[in-house]
């Protein structure tokens, strides 16, 4: 199946490791994964800010470049929301492309999960205790409740509960340097309640971002991955062992 | 209520790094009834509820005129008297004159956000008159001299610990007392006062237009004695809290009382029809009822906004908002707080005033799922961004950091080159320096980019 990689910006640049293991993870699902090099921000920044002119040009350009794919795929619950939820509204009367671009947008757990149908995905992660952070826009606008949960334990993790699990971290874009002190509370309750695991394993870079940067600022090792990384790691170390093989 | 929006990043700051106390007790406050709201909504088909209920609301307020004047019709027919208040400074008006007109020295009052939305208690005290807030939690604030901080429970942003020593001063209490202990002294005072005051002051959760009931729900009695006991009762209602008929209260009765604490139904349910009927009967010889506007109309009239006016100030959006539980009310600076008052309070007073609320959110969208009329408040916060955008209220330097970035991502080769000097900048101290990372820094360490970009490892090929 043929799919187009939406890397996004954060991604891009702060979680490259991340979106290349989406790659591989796509390619060993089966995917053959396409990556057009004029794509940039998805525009949320600027809607968040309630700047609509320029978050629809940002749109234009990402559905332009876009404008071939069969399937977008995005490792990032809130960049993806954007395009599915955000960009219909954007668009201009009679021009269709941004709802269509929306129509076949994924978020990569969805993707793998109701696209690809795929959910076993080995043992790889057996004894590996991981505590799951949902992105807001995964949660609550894709509606993606289970579908993190679903692909670690189908790579064998063992997903500890978090009291805090759906709770926002905090970073909402502009909203953490605006409200800075508001944001590192939100962020600290969700640090404060953490349970003792191996990883803390998000769809959504941005809230790595925040989580990890708090962490570290108070001096705390937190070892958060991204989504794909964990999954990617999981299928990986099953290849790696050739008696699992079949 | 003075209305101190203007600063709720600094007051938030400030109650976050110097009253550590606030943030603990509005967590777990806010908590403990988030946790009993989910479980009050699991037990019902609480989706079809709200749908339901927003649709109710909705109908009423498009159709107020009719059901307004039917409202009023009903009222009369009862023997209670109405009157319009177009402002808060008109609402105070009618019931100071009340007052004077009957000799009123003592009022005892149920908890009501109308009346401090319209600062009737320092008009009433200025006229001498002796104010009884009969709710504890209001009671306790009237001790402290501080505004509600939550629609529902005005006092969760103090401990028990703090009560205890405050009780222990004021009403002599143990310091060590429990809270039936504290409750206790406080009932002795508020007894007293239920059976000296000569008007009784509440707002009202519904009024049915169908039969012109005023509907209050609440779990301590207070609103019955105040409603029942003093010689005038005078409820403060809101235009907006118009239900078409008695079968719609039956299912906002609930509705409410599960979005609110979780609960069935509230302990208490008044239904005011008017005054005793005839000498002897139990009730209050007058009742009147003053319908207030103060800026609804003009939220009516707004094409998106309008639709926080289904508020049934359940305060579900607070107890579920991890914005708010940092901080609890004061810090939002008006009556209306969390997530339904980041919306409400730029209709009421204005965008200008109200800034800056509506960027008060991470739009995690938690409020939209608890609200049980569904006012979609993450739209309507957005809504308010574009307008404040559109009337330049938000501050140059992020306009045109927004600008740049629109600019930057439809060139592709600028947006690579900014993307490198971005991610060699992330790290140094000149970053620290640029304005966003620099507010980043203050509370957070810097993120640390990839060493080379996920388009450079593409470039040379991916294993």
């Amino acid at each position: 199946m043929k799919v187009t990689l939406f890397v996004t910006c954060l991604a891009d640049h702060y979680f490259a490791q991340a979106a290349a293991d989406s790659v591989r993870l796509l390619r060993r699902l089966g995917c053959e994964v396409h990556f057009p090099e004029a794509q940039s921000c998805c525009g949320q920044p600027a809607w968040n800010a309630g700047r609509n002119r320029e978050a629809r040009r940002m749109a234009e350009h990402t559905a332009r470049v876009l404008a071939d794919a069969e399937a977008v795929v995005v490792p990032s619950g809130s960049c993806a929301a954007m395009l599915k939820k955000s960009y219909p509204k954007l668009a201009v009367a009679g021009d269709g492309s941004l709802a269509e671009l929306a129509a076949h947008t994924w978020e990569l757990g969805e993707f793998i999960v109701h696209r690809l149908g795929v959910t076993e995905l080995g043992n790889g992660l057996a004894g590996r205790r991981v505590a799951i952070h949902q992105g807001c826009h995964a949660l609550r606008e894709l509606r993606l409740e289970t579908e993190p949960e679903l692909l670690l334990r189908g790579a064998g993790a063992e997903i500890v509960p978090w009291e805090a699990q759906d709770e926002c971290c905090g970073f909402g874009g502009l909203f953490a340097v605006k409200m800075g002190a508001v944001s590192a509370a939100m962020a600290d309750r969700k640090l404060d309640t953490l349970p003792a695991v191996d990883w803390v394993v998000s769809g959504d870079g941005g809230c790595i971002l925040q989580l990890d940067g708090r962490a570290r600022m108070r001096r705390a090792r937190i070892p958060f991955v991204h989504l794909a990384t964990a999954l990617w790691e999981g299928v990986s170390s099953l290849a790696a062992s050739p008696e699992r093989e079949n | 209520m003075r209305i101190e929006i203007g600063d709720y990043g600094a007051r938030a700051r400030q109650v976050i790094r110097e009253d550590p106390q606030v943030r603990e007790a509005v967590t777990g406050a806010t908590l403990a009834f988030d946790a009993k709201r989910r479980r009050s909504y699991d037990e019902i088909d609480s989706d079809a509820w709200r749908r339901w209920a927003e649709a109710v609301k909705s109908h009423a307020l498009t159709h107020l005129d009719r059901y307004l004047a039917e409202a009023e019709a009903r009222l009369i027919e009862n023997g209670a008297v109405v009157h319009w208040a177009a402002d808060a400074g008109e609402a105070r008006q009618i019931v100071m004159e009340l007052a004077a007109e009957n000799g009123v020295r003592r009022v005892v009052k149920g908890k009501s956000m109308v009346t401090e939305e319209i600062d009737l208690n320092p008009a009433l005290e200025g006229a001498g008159i002796e104010i009884f807030e009969t709710d504890l939690g209001e009671y306790i604030l009237q001790l402290l001299d501080e505004p509600p901080s939550h629609i529902l429970g005005p006092a969760i942003h103090r401990t028990l610990e703090q009560v205890r020593e405050l009780f222990a001063e004021r009403l002599e209490t143990p310091p060590d007392g429990n809270p039936d202990t504290l409750a206790r002294a406080a009932r002795k005072v508020l007894r007293d006062a239920f059976l000296s005051a000569e008007m009784g002051i509440t707002g009202g959760n519904f009024l049915v237009a169908e039969t012109g009931t005023v509907a209050l729900i609440e779990n301590e009695g207070n609103i019955r004695l105040t409603t029942s006991l003093p010689r005038i009762h005078v409820a403060i209602v809101g235009i907006e809290k118009l239900l078409p008929r008695m079968s719609d209260l039956a299912g906002f009765l609930q509705l409410t009382s599960r979005a609110a604490t979780g609960q069935p139904i509230g302990c208490f349910v008044s239904l005011i029809q008017g005054p005793a009927a005839r000498p002897g009967d139990d009730g209050p010889k007058e009742v009147h009822v003053v319908l207030v506007d103060n800026g609804r109309t003009d939220v009516l009239a707004h094409e998106h906004a309008w639709e926080a006016l289904r508020c049934v100030r359940c305060g579900a959006c607070l107890n579920v908002c991890p914005v708010y539980r940092q901080t609890g009310g004061h810090a939002y600076g008006w009556v209306y707080s969390g997530p339904i008052g980041s919306v409400l309070d730029p209709g009421l007073l204005g965008l200008r005033e109200a800034m800056p609320l509506p960027f008060a959110s991470s739009l995690c969208g938690a409020c939209f799922d608890a609200c049980p009329v569904r006012i979609p408040i993450p739209e309507l916060l957005l809504e308010w961004r574009r307008e404040a955008q559109e009337e330049g209220l938000t501050p140059w330097r992020e306009r045109a950091a927004l600008t740049t970035l629109a600019q930057m991502a439809t060139r592709p080769g600028l947006y690579r080159l900014a993307g490198r000097i971005g991610s060699r900048l992330g790290g140094s101290a000149l970053g620290r320096a640029l304005p966003m990372l620099g507010d980043w820094a203050r509370e957070r360490a810097l993120p640390k980019p990839s060493e080379r970009s996920f388009r450079e490892l593409w470039r040379e090929g991916i294993e």
